[in-house]
């Protein structure tokens, strides 16, 4: 649990940029991702592009621990229904999706810091269009900084430790 | 003759059901008594904390620290018998992964203070008093414990060698745990003491669970007519088996009772509610988003029902905004 926060720069510094990992199918939004880039569309360099196998491997722990390494948002592309290579795969995501933003919601998390969307190899320009999208939702949003969150919540337990050595000399004095 | 290694129970944020677990051992408390010298059990026996401080450091060979952490009182004695014991156990789901009320988790220090001395319904309290941790009265300073922010789990605390799981933990696996600890036969540290692997694997129903298990609605078990030989999930019914750990005998399943998850995850597992939510939602039987919401809404507390054992040790931890 104590593996380090994505970047600890990001999450610390007053300039916050917003920081959105996203979970990309190998056989369509992955491509399409290439496809843009090599296409020269631009599109916001603030997300961080992880290759799946299928948007059906993105367990809902990936995206918790991804909040929980100090990300603003988590955007998972997968293919279009009908056209996922493992048949069921998608159908899969799209459900977990909508029990985990209920999750999300339930624990103080809004709606618009997770979305799925289904991206064909070809939508090149879908891909840009949803990450600037999503990257400004974020920053209307604001700061997640779960990293530093729980150092804030954990700050009572390390003024508590000091102040017990303190008084443990007192009374031993 | 040599002394007899010394064993300690102590109690936390805790309902009471840990120690009754203990005595639960019925006869074979006395083949344990006999082993071993209880020297600290304060819902038992008449040991005070100024006894503990007296003691040397590391002279206890083992403690089970039972409840969550909730007070800096508990903070307190969690480091304290820290240093007196050789190895610290969590035992019970609450000191494992904060438990039931880690729950509280979920809303800030101030709503909980503010429900519970000013608006439960059963309260009176005009001059809206609260506790306070610091007070004079008659020329005499009184103190209380801090309540903190958060409801902690064991190990997010100080160090634990190893966990008993359980809401409780069953008596069989505690003397599993205390001949372990006098043969000195022990796991690597960390280890959780019952099988690492999912309850469905050792359920009764698991022949009736199908492979292509399909939901199209879930049932709350009170409003229904359980079939007490078939899988619940296969009747709609939500069951936490397959994302928690076995070790229990299936007792509520026999019972004709879903499993609620008391015993945590598998050491696969990090996030016990992320993988009971993969479990129920991917075999849906829906694929419109709308009709996907309907049926989810058969759940209508998922947190309190994914973690309702574990929120503490979640990878969220808490309500992000309290
Ligand atoms: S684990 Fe269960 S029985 Fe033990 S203190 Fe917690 S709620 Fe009570
Ligand atoms: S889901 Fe529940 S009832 Fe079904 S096999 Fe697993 S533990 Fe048994
Ligand atoms: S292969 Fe692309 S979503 Fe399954």
């Amino acid at each position: 649990m104590e593996d380090k926060p994505i970047t600890d720069k990001l999450v610390t510094s007053a300039d916050w940029e917003p920081l959105i990992v996203a979970f990309f199918c190998n056989w369509c939004t992955y491509t399409a991702a290439d496809l843009a880039g090599v296409s020269r569309m631009g599109y916001d360099h603030n997300v961080r592009v992880i290759r799946v196998m299928c948007s059906g491997r993105v367990d809902p722990q990936f995206v918790l621990d991804a909040f929980a390494h100090g990300a603003d948002g988590v955007l998972i592309g997968g293919c279009h229904p009908g056209d996922c290579h493992y048949v069921e795969g998608n159908y899969k995501t799209l459900r977990r999706y909508h029990l985990l933003k209920r999750v999300l919601r339930d624990l103080g998390i809004e709606e618009g810091r997770l979305r799925l969307e289904w991206i064909a190899a070809s939508e090149g320009e879908k891909v840009a269009k949803t990450i600037n999208e999503m990257v400004e939702q974020v920053r209307a949003l604001g700061p997640l900084r779960l990293t530093r969150r729980f150092k804030e919540w954990d700050a009572e337990l390390a003024s508590f430790e000091a102040e017990a050595r303190s008084e443990e000399v007192a009374t031993h004095a | 003759m040599p002394d007899k290694p010394k064993i300690a129970f102590y109690w936390c944020a805790s309902c009471g059901g840990c120690e009754e677990s203990i005595v639960d051992l019925a006869e074979d408390i006395l083949e344990v008594a006999q082993a071993v010298d209880i020297v600290f059990w304060p819902v038992a026996l008449d040991f005070k904390r100024k006894d503990v401080e007296a003691m040397p450091d590391g002279s206890i060979l083992a403690t089970m620290v039972n409840g969550s952490i909730r007070t800096s009182e508990q903070e307190e004695m969690a480091y304290l018998l820290r240093r007196k014991s050789q190895i610290l156990i969590a035992y019970g789901s609450c000191a494992h992964m904060g438990g039931v009320p880690s729950l509280a988790n979920q809303f800030s220090r101030e709503q909980i203070l503010r429900y519970v001395y000013e608006e439960a319904p059963t309260v009176v309290n005009e001059q809206k008093v609260r506790p306070q941790p610091r007070h004079q009265y008659d020329g005499t300073a009184l103190t209380l414990p801090e309540f903190r922010g958060l409801a902690r789990s064991l190990d997010q605390v100080v160090e634990v060698d190893y966990y008993l799981p359980g809401c409780p933990p069953t008596p069989k696996l505690l003397k599993q745990a205390v001949l372990a600890l006098l043969s000195g036969e022990l796991p690597p540290k960390g280890t959780v003491l019952a099988p690492d692997v999912a309850l469905c694997d050792q359920c009764p129903r698991k022949e009736t669970k199908p492979a292509d298990l399909q939901i199209h609605e879930f049932k709350r078990p009170h409003w229904t007519q359980i079939d007490p030989e078939k899988c619940f999930l296969a009747q709609g019914v939500v069951c936490m088996g397959p994302a928690t750990r076995s070790g229990c005998e299936a007792q509520c399943i026999q019972g004709n009772m879903p499993c609620t998850g008391c015993f945590g995850p598998t050491s696969r597992v990090r996030d016990q509610g992320a993988k009971i939510l993969s479990a129920l939602a991917s075999p849906i039987s829906a694929r419109e988003p709308e009709e996907i919401e309907k049926i989810l809404g058969g759940i209508p507390d998922p947190v309190g029902t994914f973690y309702r054992y574990s929120l503490a040790k979640s990878l969220l931890r808490a309500k992000v905004t309290r």
